[in-house]
This record gives structure tokens, C-alpha cells and sequence, in this order.
């Protein structure tokens, strides 16, 4: 054997063995369909991995629901994810009190000091940090100028619910379907409800209701936000056969210019073209972007919003590197990268700086003002009472269910927990 | 033919001796695969059954028979028993009978009996999912079916999955339209194993098609259509794939059959143990039928 084919085979020995030992697996588990989020994350873990040998982490993605039948799973089996991708609330707690999550309360303090305090505090149970925001978002009403204009409706001029209420009557009055929503999903319309709470009864109307103060989830502020939620559906101010439309499909007639008002997070700006009939949607410039009413001698203000806040939990058995890439994913360059390409809101403080977007911009602007954010109702309380919620808000919009029974029906799911 | 019979006879008598190495060695692993993947979940969930348990680490929370006690006079879960109930009553007063109907017209040797069988054989392919999805399409009131007809008749659009009264309907159509292609071929199936002389000779004798069919075709037919009411009513309780695309249930939860109420309010809540109570009242529910069934209707088959 000449020395060549010696070292040739040297080096086929060492390329075969060198990674067996010296390599540290993570992978984050995901749920994102966004292309431009996904192309940004897999260029954050190729960056990390080519800067630090030995170290391999991997993006993988699950859809949405079967994530949320596996994880349970998953979590107790040895083909756990480091990192994973979470809505924080109810089922984050549920995770950490099963002991599934790593305490990483000091690891990240230095990370922490650079984001959004709602969204750090959201990833925190009883003081301990188990996980890392990466995303805050907003719900607001997407409005299309056009239609507005053709029925003589100033969005600015829209501060309270009665003025939303006048609106909407005058869009009828002109042929205009005035909103749209995917009420076959439910959860579309629960952001009404959760909106119509936060406005009447402030910071606190959640938190006690959930504490079980004044007869929890009975009490008058909840009954009040199903009231004026019924005031509004009685106005089938709703696409005809609103019940059985699907997410999609609603924001497709957004985009289709069907519907004047759309309720809806900020991934429908990403959502209304691809879904509408022609293929093209509205333009942006086209979609304007209304704060939620306040309702008259409610305790909550303007600036109080609603929206999710995603972000990475860390598993029990996790390496260090894992921790280690967290605090790199979370660099404001990064961050920067995510606001300049649209993927997201990122919570690094400053990096919204560089959003050119106008409608992005609006929103990120709205959170960095914001007077107290609230998580999703549905991921906040978790999923045995939140699709409860999800449930009687298509029901008290559309007369199926009163007020009061509504209330009562989430006080009983949620003492059956 | 003597040499046949020899050993047909010997083997039993051996039987003491190699029958029971037979099972010693055959039996062992038949029965473990049974209790691991069978028995044993069987088991678990009427255990989860009795707790409180969203999934998260060991199930704690025991709360005796309240996951059952949910179940009595929940207007949802009664709702969703008698959507099972109209699901079985239309597949054996409707779909059997004209599954029988066309399969006695595709059976014998006419024109095109071939693609008749296979165009009715069609929908039972697709995936229920697939189905399930193009006639939430189909049914929409704006573009859909309905669309033609208050389009024609200048009324306003009608959504008929919106219509808490009649949405189930549609959910029956789309089953109807689904499975009796497979029926038909069941009962094809059973048609050409019906042996023709005895057709012909009573056709000699002078009796009437009706009366053929009525003392020839459907007494030896009896099988194949107690097994496919069997497979009926089984198909019928487990019923899940269809509605999820089709109406989710909704609206109102009026759509909902027992396994689709499982996944809304027991797995997609990641309630459990609730789930695990509705899969066991599902579970006695077929169990009993089946057995019963099979010893009172199908125990000549």
C-alpha cells in the first residue's frame, strides 16, 4: 500500500468517525408554514453551526396540530426536541408542572434585558424563566379604504364601539358585507370577545376571573363583553354562511375585496393574496389598520392590546449548546434580519427600527407603545378552557347562546380543570 | 383419495402430543403481540378513564366516574349519539337497499357493466378526507351546489352547512355518496357466487323476476348482506374523517358523531381522561353490538 492510498484511507477513517463522537445534536421543533421565517431560522442554525464544530442544530417542522397531539408524547420519550416551539400560557404550565422544562432563569438574564418585559414575562411560571420570545404579535381590524370610502366611513372617526356600531350599519346600508370572519375555526371570532373583556374590564379582568374573584368567569365584565358581542352580531354584520367558512377562505375574501373589516392577527397581510380568488389580494396599499374600539365607561384604553407571543421552551435533558443557541438566536442582529424581511415582530428592543413596511411598521409601533399586552385568551388559558371560549363566542354572536350562559359555561370548564 | 383421508385422521389422535406442542410454541408470541398492542391499551384508557389528565407526565387527579358522569344529559355528547343513530338508520333503510338495487343491475352480463362498477366504486377510493373536504366546497352556498338552484331561482345564496337544522343532512348525502359503491361491490361480489341453474330452472318453472328474486336471489344472498349491515353499522360508529374536513362538527355542534365529539372536546382540549371515558362508552357500545350481532344474526355465516 503506497502512502498515499494510506492517507486516503486515513482520512476516510477519521471523516467517518471524527462525528460519531465529537457531535451535540439540537433540534427545535416548529409548527411555522411561513417560508420567509423558515428560510431566516435555517440560516441562524447553519451560521451557529459553522461557528461553533461539533455542534449541530436543526430546525424541524410539525403542522400545528399534530405538534400539539404529539408533544405530550414526545416530551416523555427519549426523541425529544431540545428546543421547541411554544404559545406560552396553559399549556406551558402544564409542561413545566410535569417537569418537562429546564430552568434557565440565570442563563438568559443578559438575553432578557434586550427584549419586550410582556413577552419575557410570558415565558416565565411562578419567577422561573423556561423559555425564550422570539415574536409578538397583534391583532387589530384590517380595514379595506376602498370599501370604506365607497360607503362614506372614516376609519379615524371610529374611536368607540358605538362609532364601530354606527360603522358597520352605514357599510351595510351601502351593499358592503362589513366583516368577515372564519367563524368555522371559532377562534376567529373569540378575539372579539377577548377584545370586548380587556376593553370593559382592563389589565385585571382575566387574571381575576381566572383567580375565581367575583364569581369568576361570571362575572359582570364577562356577561357585559357577551352582551355588546351579541349588539354587534345582531347587526349580521357576518358574511352570509359565516358559521361554516374556514380561516383561509375568509381571509381569501378579504383579499377578494368581499368584506370590508377583517378581525385578525398579523399573518393575515401574509394570508389574503394567496388565498383570494384571483391570486393577488388587495394591494397593501389599499389596507389600513384600526385599533379595536374602547367600549364607553370600560376600564380598558386604546393602547391595551391583544396578540400572540411565540417563542422557544427549553426541554429538560437539554445540552448547554442548546441554551447557547437561544442566546444566539436572540441577537439583535438577528432579530433585525426577522423585522427587515417581514418573517415577524421580533421582541429584541430597537430591531423594529428597520421595518419598511407601513402596515408592519403600524403594528410593531402599537406593541412598542402598548399599555399592556395580553396573550391570546385561548393560549393563555389553555386548551380545555380556551376552545370553551372559542366555542360560546360563535355562539353569542350569533343568538345561539346568552350572555349569561356563555359565562357560565366557561366558569364550568374551568372548574372542571 | 384413501391416502388423504389416512392423514385427515392420524394427526387428530396424535393430537395430545403435538397439538399441545403446537400451542406451546405458537401460542406465546400470538399472545403477547394480542396483550401489548390489544388488551393492554384496551386497558389503559378505561384506567385514564378515572382521572383528571391533560397528558402531562403520569395521570394524578383521580376523580372516580365524574369523566362519565360529564357524559349524562350533555347535550352535546346526546347529540352526537343521535347523529350515530341517523348515520346507521340511513345506511340500512337508504343506502343498503339501492346498493342492492344497482348491484343487480351491474351483476349480469349487460353493456358497461364494468364501468358501472367502476364509476360506482370511485367515491369509496378517494380518501375520506379528499371527500370530506371537496363537499365543504360543494355545499357552499355562494359557488357550491345550492348556488345553482337559488342562482336559478333568485333567491339569496343558502348555506346549507350553516344551517344547524339541516347541515346534518349534508353529512348523510356525503356518506350515502361514499360508501355505497362499496356495498355494491359487496353485493355484486355475492351475485356472481349465486349459482345460475337455479335461476334458470325456476324461470322454467314458471316464476315470476320478482318471485326469483324474493325466494332465490335474496335468501342466498342472506350472507353477504348480514355482513355488510355488520360492516354498516360498525363503519357508522366509528365515523370520524369525513366530518372534520366537512363541517367540524359545527355550527353549533350539531354535526358531531361520537368519535369526532372524542377529538373536539376530549384530545384537541387535551382532556384525556375525558377522551379516554367517551372511547370506552364507544368501545362497550360496539363491542356489544358486535357480539351480539354475530351470535344472534350471523351465527350460521
Amino acid at each position: 500500500m503506497s502512502l498515499r492510498h494510506l492517507t486516503f484511507a486515513a482520512a476516510c477513517l477519521a471523516a467517518l468517525t471524527a462525528p460519531a463522537f465529537a457531535e451535540t445534536n439540537v433540534t427545535v421543533l416548529h409548527v411555522s408554514e411561513n417560508a420567509t421565517q423558515k428560510a431566516l431560522w435555517d440560516k441562524i442554525a447553519a451560521d451557529y453551526n459553522a461557528q461553533h464544530p461539533g455542534v449541530k442544530v436543526q430546525f424541524k417542522y410539525l403542522e400545528n396540530e399534530a405538534f400539539k397531539a404529539k408533544l405530550p408524547t414526545m416530551l416523555q420519550s427519549n426523541d425529544r426536541p431540545e428546543l421547541f416551539y411554544s404559545w406560552a400560557g396553559g399549556v406551558m404550565q402544564a409542561q413545566n408542572k410535569a417537569g418537562f422544562l429546564k430552568d434557565i432563569t440565570a442563563d438568559v438574564a443578559a438575553v432578557e434585558s434586550t427584549m419586550s418585559p410582556t413577552a419575557v414575562d410570558a415565558f416565565k411560571v411562578n419567577g422561573k424563566v423556561v423559555g425564550v420570545p422570539f415574536e409578538v404579535g397583534e391583532v387589530a381590524f384590517y380595514y379595506n379604504k376602498k370599501l370604506f370610502e365607497k360607503a362614506g366611513v372614516k376609519a379615524e372617526d371610529i374611536k368607540t364601539w358605538d362609532d364601530f356600531l354606527a360603522a358597520v350599519k352605514k357599510l351595510k346600508a351601502a351593499g358592503i358585507v362589513p366583516i368577515v370572519v372564519g367563524a368555522g375555526e371559532k377562534w376567529p371570532m373569540h378575539f372579539y370577545y377577548s377584545y370586548l373583556v380587556m376593553r370593559i374590564g382592563g389589565e385585571h379582568a382575566l387574571a381575576d376571573a381566572k383567580a375565581g374573584k367575583e364569581g369568576g368567569f361570571k362575572n359582570a365584565t364577562f356577561v357585559e363583553a357577551g352582551k355588546r358581542l351579541r349588539e354587534l352580531g345582531a347587526l349580521e354584520p357576518f358574511q352570509p354562511g359565516y358559521l361554516t367558512t374556514k380561516h383561509a377562505e375568509s381571509s381569501g375574501m378579504f383579499g377578494d375585496g368581499k368584506a370590508a373589516m377583517d378581525l385578525m392577527g398579523q399573518w393575515l397581510l401574509g394570508m389574503q393574496a394567496p388565498n383570494s380568488a384571483s391570486g393577488k389580494g388587495l394591494p397593501e396599499e389599499d389596507i389600513g389598520i384600526l385599533s379595536f374600539p374602547i367600549v364607553a365607561g370600560g376600564k380598558g384604553k386604546a393602547t391595551d392590546t391583544l396578540g400572540g407571543i411565540n417563542g422557544w421552551l427549553v426541554s429538560k435533558s437539554a445540552p448547554p449548546e442548546a441554551v447557547d443557541f437561544l442566546k444566539f438566536f436572540s441577537e439583535a442582529k438577528y432579530a433585525k434580519e426577522a423585522a427587515a424581511a417581514g418573517a415577524y415582530i421580533p421582541v429584541v428592543k430597537g430591531a423594529n427600527a428597520v421595518i419598511t413596511d407601513p402596515l408592519f411598521k403600524r403594528l410593531a409601533d402599537d406593541l412598542a407603545a402598548t399599555t399592556y399586552h395580553q396573550n391570546y385568551f385561548d393560549q393563555d388559558l389553555g386548551p380545555a378552557v380556551g376552545r370553551v371560549i372559542n366555542d360560546v363566542s360563535v355562539a353569542v354572536a350569533a343568538g345561539e347562546m346568552t350572555p349569561e350562559a356563555a359565562a357560565a359555561a366557561i366558569q364550568d370548564a374551568a372548574e372542571q380543570q | 383419495m384413501s391416502a388423504i383421508e389416512t392423514t385427515y385422521v392420524e394427526p387428530s389422535r396424535r393430537m395430545s402430543v403435538n397439538g399441545w406442542a403446537i400451542v406451546v410454541i405458537f401460542l406465546p408470541p400470538a399472545l403477547l403481540l394480542f396483550t401489548v398492542f390489544v388488551a393492554l391499551p384496551i386497558a389503559e384508557a378505561a384506567w385514564y378513564g378515572f382521572y383528571n389528565w391533560d397528558g402531562y407526565g403520569r395521570p394524578e387527579k383521580f376523580i372516580g366516574l365524574k369523566n362519565y358522569g360529564y357524559l349524562v344529559g350533555n347535550a352535546t355528547f346526546t347529540r352526537s349519539l343521535i347523529n350515530d343513530g341517523l348515520v346507521i338508520a340511513a345506511s340500512l333503510l337508504i343506502q343498503l337497499p339501492f346498493a342492492l338495487g344497482v348491484a343487480l343491475m351491474v351483476a349480469g352480463r349487460i353493456t358497461g357493466a364494468v364501468w358501472f362498477r367502476m364509476i360506482f366504486f370511485v367515491p369509496y377510493v378517494l380518501a375520506d378526507v379528499a371527500a370530506g373536504l371537496i363537499w365543504h366546497f360543494m355545499f357552499d352556498g355562494g359557488y357550491g351546489l345550492p348556488s345553482l338552484v337559488t342562482g336559478a331561482l333568485g333567491l339569496a345564496p343558502y348555506y346549507l352547512l350553516a344551517d344547524k337544522d339541516w347541515a346534518f343532512s349534508a353529512v348523510l348525502i356525503v356518506i350515502l355518496w361514499k360508501y355505497f359503491g362499496f356495498y355494491t361491490m359487496l353485493y355484486v361480489a355475492g351475485l356472481q357466487g349465486i349459482d345460475k341453474s337455479l335461476l334458470e330452472a325456476a324461470e322454467m318453472d314458471g316464476a315470476s323476476a320478482f318471485q326469483r328474486f324474493r325466494h332465490i336471489t335474496l335468501p342466498l344472498l342472506g350472507p353477504m348482506i348480514r355482513l355488510s349491515i355488520f360492516f354498516s353499522v360498525v363503519g357508522s360508529l366509528q365515523l370520524f374523517d369525513i366530518i372534520v374536513p366537512l363541517t367540524g362538527g359545527g355550527p353549533f355542534e350539531t354535526t358531531n358523531t361520537m368519535v369526532s365529539y372524542l377529538y373536539y372536546f376530549g384530545i384537541t382540549r387535551m382532556r384525556f381522561g375525558f377522551s379516554s371515558a367517551v372511547g370506552v362508552v364507544l368501545f362497550i357500545i360496539c363491542v356489544t353490538f358486535a357480539f351480539g350481532y354475530r351470535r344472534l344474526v350471523m351465527r350460521d355465516d
